[in-house]
């Protein structure tokens, strides 16, 4: 079975700060992470493979430095990695990244299985992933709990509000993950010291003959952010200060009331 | 962070560090209390591949440098220098079988613990201390077999091995030139396993006594030549001893981490405890003996790289740096003050697990003796 994970190098938000007058996100000197859903996408192909054999490809589309990110999944478990990397890919929303990985896609498959994260911790838009699988014209199923594979088709476990809806779908399928999904592996030291050494091919666009090029960067994007910023946090705290406990919890009842919370 | 470390270096230390962080150090607190550590937890490191590290590749290890091996454990024992040491221990009794062994013997070795099991290192018996040539274990040949008899103690891994690289003498009238060494199954037949030791420090490393008797052993399970166990053992001593003392370092790294943390946090006077002179003093002295210990073990880490003994230098190394700990360590208690007393801060454990670095791979008294014998020998 071939089974291709598609990752992001984001910012570890963890440790991110705010430029206090601009309201942006200050990317200097944070350091960079897979994408933590993507490493669940990960995870999941790597079992795939280790129940059902096959092989896992990794694609990242970025500059040089996301190969760090690709380096980290071979070190836990991935066969291949591609950077897919372009000047003239600059700029791209999550429309045209997502027609550029799937024609990245259909040049390296076919795939059985295409894993990405549910959404990236920088942009949060969730729409990545599943774009593709428009593009490609395949199902796809998002917020997986797990995955199993039965001949040309699969089972497979989605989160919804409600509850664990199962679903039953034919290959090929794209599947995003969470995570609930699974406990992404720590690499091994060999495959760590073996991802350090390990050559990463580059994508470009002259390796994708069938792009259409009105539809991929900045040009390409149907998307204009105007402007970001932070919401003002408009809730205001309260202390109840009372020696009383049954007195204090009289006075939160009527206050829970009057906010028609009760 | 005083050495220059390759990128190589620095992923490993990353990885190892988000291991234990994650998946030890939760624990460590409660089974410092127990005195044990499951093999669950013992599964994670394994899984990672931190009992191959030493072995080389030609027997299916990583065959890592001692410097690179030092840095991983080192990070390891700033979460808990147990649970280091019990994977460093399979290498002290492996570094026998690699200085000395036959190549059949160190494949014998590297596949079983490449199935994930541990090794023992047993030398040290109840009357025979400092003093090994004192053993009074036996191996009698007995056709084309040894048959082995002892009381081993203090033996870490003793409840956890599959493997023992034991030490009997073969002749027991020529004093330290009729020891002889032995590789030995655990499930050998009239192996038995004694009491865990209650210990001090290092609670989350088993250690036990070992009793051999009349354990039947092929002839070609003996390492290196009949007579030459001492010898071996001192040379794999010299290495593991310098070895042990990374740990040592991330002990006092982990004192050092933790007591600028409390001294920033605490607030006397109106002020950051770190503010008071006395207490930058300690800090900083804590500092300077926590960086000089881990340049001196990565200078003998890559002597040991190339070929040398360390004879001295282990033993200046491993001397060197648990005294240091000791005092770093101690100081640590000093700047948590009433907390630093106290089990619901990390710093008291520290300074119990650093106490046996004093005292095990040869005390620091006998260490001395071995530096000014080996000085005596040089300006001859």
């Amino acid at each position: 079975m071939n089974i291709v994970v598609c990752v992001k190098q984001v910012p570890d938000t963890t440790e991110i700060k705010i430029d206090p007058i601009k309201n942006t996100l200050i990317r200097q000197g944070v350091p960079s992470i897979m994408n933590p859903f993507d490493k669940n996408a990960l995870e999941e192909a790597i079992q795939l493979k280790e129940q059902y054999s096959g092989s896992v490809t990794v694609i990242s589309m970025g500059p040089e430095q996301a190969k760090a990110t690709l380096r980290e999944a071979l070190s836990m478990g991935a066969d291949k990695a591609y950077l897919v990397t372009d000047r003239a890919f600059g700029g791209s929303d999550t429309y045209a990244t997502s027609y550029i990985l799937s024609k990245v896609i259909e040049k390296l498959g076919p795939f059985d299985v295409i894993l990405g994260g549910k959404q990236a911790i920088d942009g949060d838009t969730g729409q990545t992933a599943p774009s593709i699988a428009e593009h490609l014209g395949i199902a796809r199923l998002t917020h997986i709990r797990s995955m199993k594979i039965d001949g040309n088709k699969c089972v497979v476990e989605r989160e919804i509000e409600e509850g664990i809806e199962i679903v039953e779908a034919k290959l090929p399928i794209l599947c995003t993950a969470t995570k609930e999904t699974n406990k992404p592996r720590y690499a091994t030291i060999k495959g760590k010291i073996d991802s350090l050494k390990a050559d990463i091919e580059n994508i470009t666009l002259a390796d994708l003959p069938n792009m259409d090029i009105t539809k991929i960067g900045l040009k390409g994007s149907p998307t204009r952010v105007k402007s970001t910023f932070i919401p003002e946090r408009k809730s205001s705290c309260e202390m109840l200060e009372s020696v009383n406990p049954r007195e204090t919890a009289k006075v939160l009842f009527g206050k829970l009331a009057e906010a028609k919370i009760l | 962070m005083s050495l220059l470390y390759t990128e190589e270096q620095k992923a490993l230390i990353a990885l190892v560090k988000d291991m234990a962080e994650n998946e030890i150090k939760p624990y460590v607190q409660e089974l410092d209390e127990k005195g044990e550590c499951p093999g669950e937890l013992f599964k994670w490191a394994f899984d990672m591949g931190l009992h191959m590290l030493e072995i080389p590749e030609e027997f299916g290890g990583t065959g890592l440098s001692y410097e690179t091996t030092a840095m991983i454990f080192e990070e390891l024992a700033k979460v808990d220098a147990g649970y280091a040491i019990t994977f460093v221990t399979t290498f002290v009794a492996l570094r026998n079988v690699i200085l000395s062994g036959s190549p059949e013997q160190g494949k014998y070795f590297a596949d079983i613990i490449g199935k994930g099991n541990f090794a023992a290192f047993a030398l040290t018996e109840p009357n025979a201390g400092s003093d090994p040539a004192a053993l009074r274990g036996t191996a009698v040949k007995d056709g084309d077999d040894y048959i082995l008899n002892a009381t081993k103690t203090f033996i870490t891994n003793g409840e956890i091995a599959a493997l023992f690289v034991g030490f009997f003498k073969t002749d027991v009238k020529a004093g330290h030139k009729g020891i002889s060494a032995f590789i030995i199954d655990a499930d050998a037949p009239g192996i038995t396993i004694g009491q865990h030791e209650n210990k001090m420090g290092l609670r989350l490393s088993n250690t036990t006594d070992v009793t051999f008797e009349n354990v039947r052993v092929p002839a070609s399970s003996m390492v290196g030549a009949e007579g030459s166990g001492f010898k071996l053992a001192l040379n794999a001593l010299n290495l593991s001893r310098a070895f042990v003392a990374t740990l040592a370092v991330g002990i006092m790294q982990r004192a050092l981490d933790e007591s600028v943390k409390y001294a920033k946090e605490r607030k006397q006077f109106g002020k950051p405890i770190i503010k008071f002179q006395m207490v930058q003093q300690m800090l900083a002295d804590m500092a300077i003996k926590t960086e000089a210990s881990r340049v001196l073990v990565n200078n003998t880490m890559r002597m040991m790289d190339n070929g040398s003994l360390v004879r001295k230098e282990g033993s200046i190394t491993k001397t060197f740096v648990s005294d240091c700990a000791q005092e770093v360590t101690s100081n640590a208690v000093q700047i948590f003050g009433g907390y630093g007393y106290s089990k619901e801060y990390p710093v008291e454990k520290l300074m119990r697990d650093c106490k046996v670095f004093q005292i095990f791979e040869g005390a620091n008294q006998i260490q001395r003796m071995t530096i000014a014998n080996e000085l005596d020998r040089e300006y001859k």
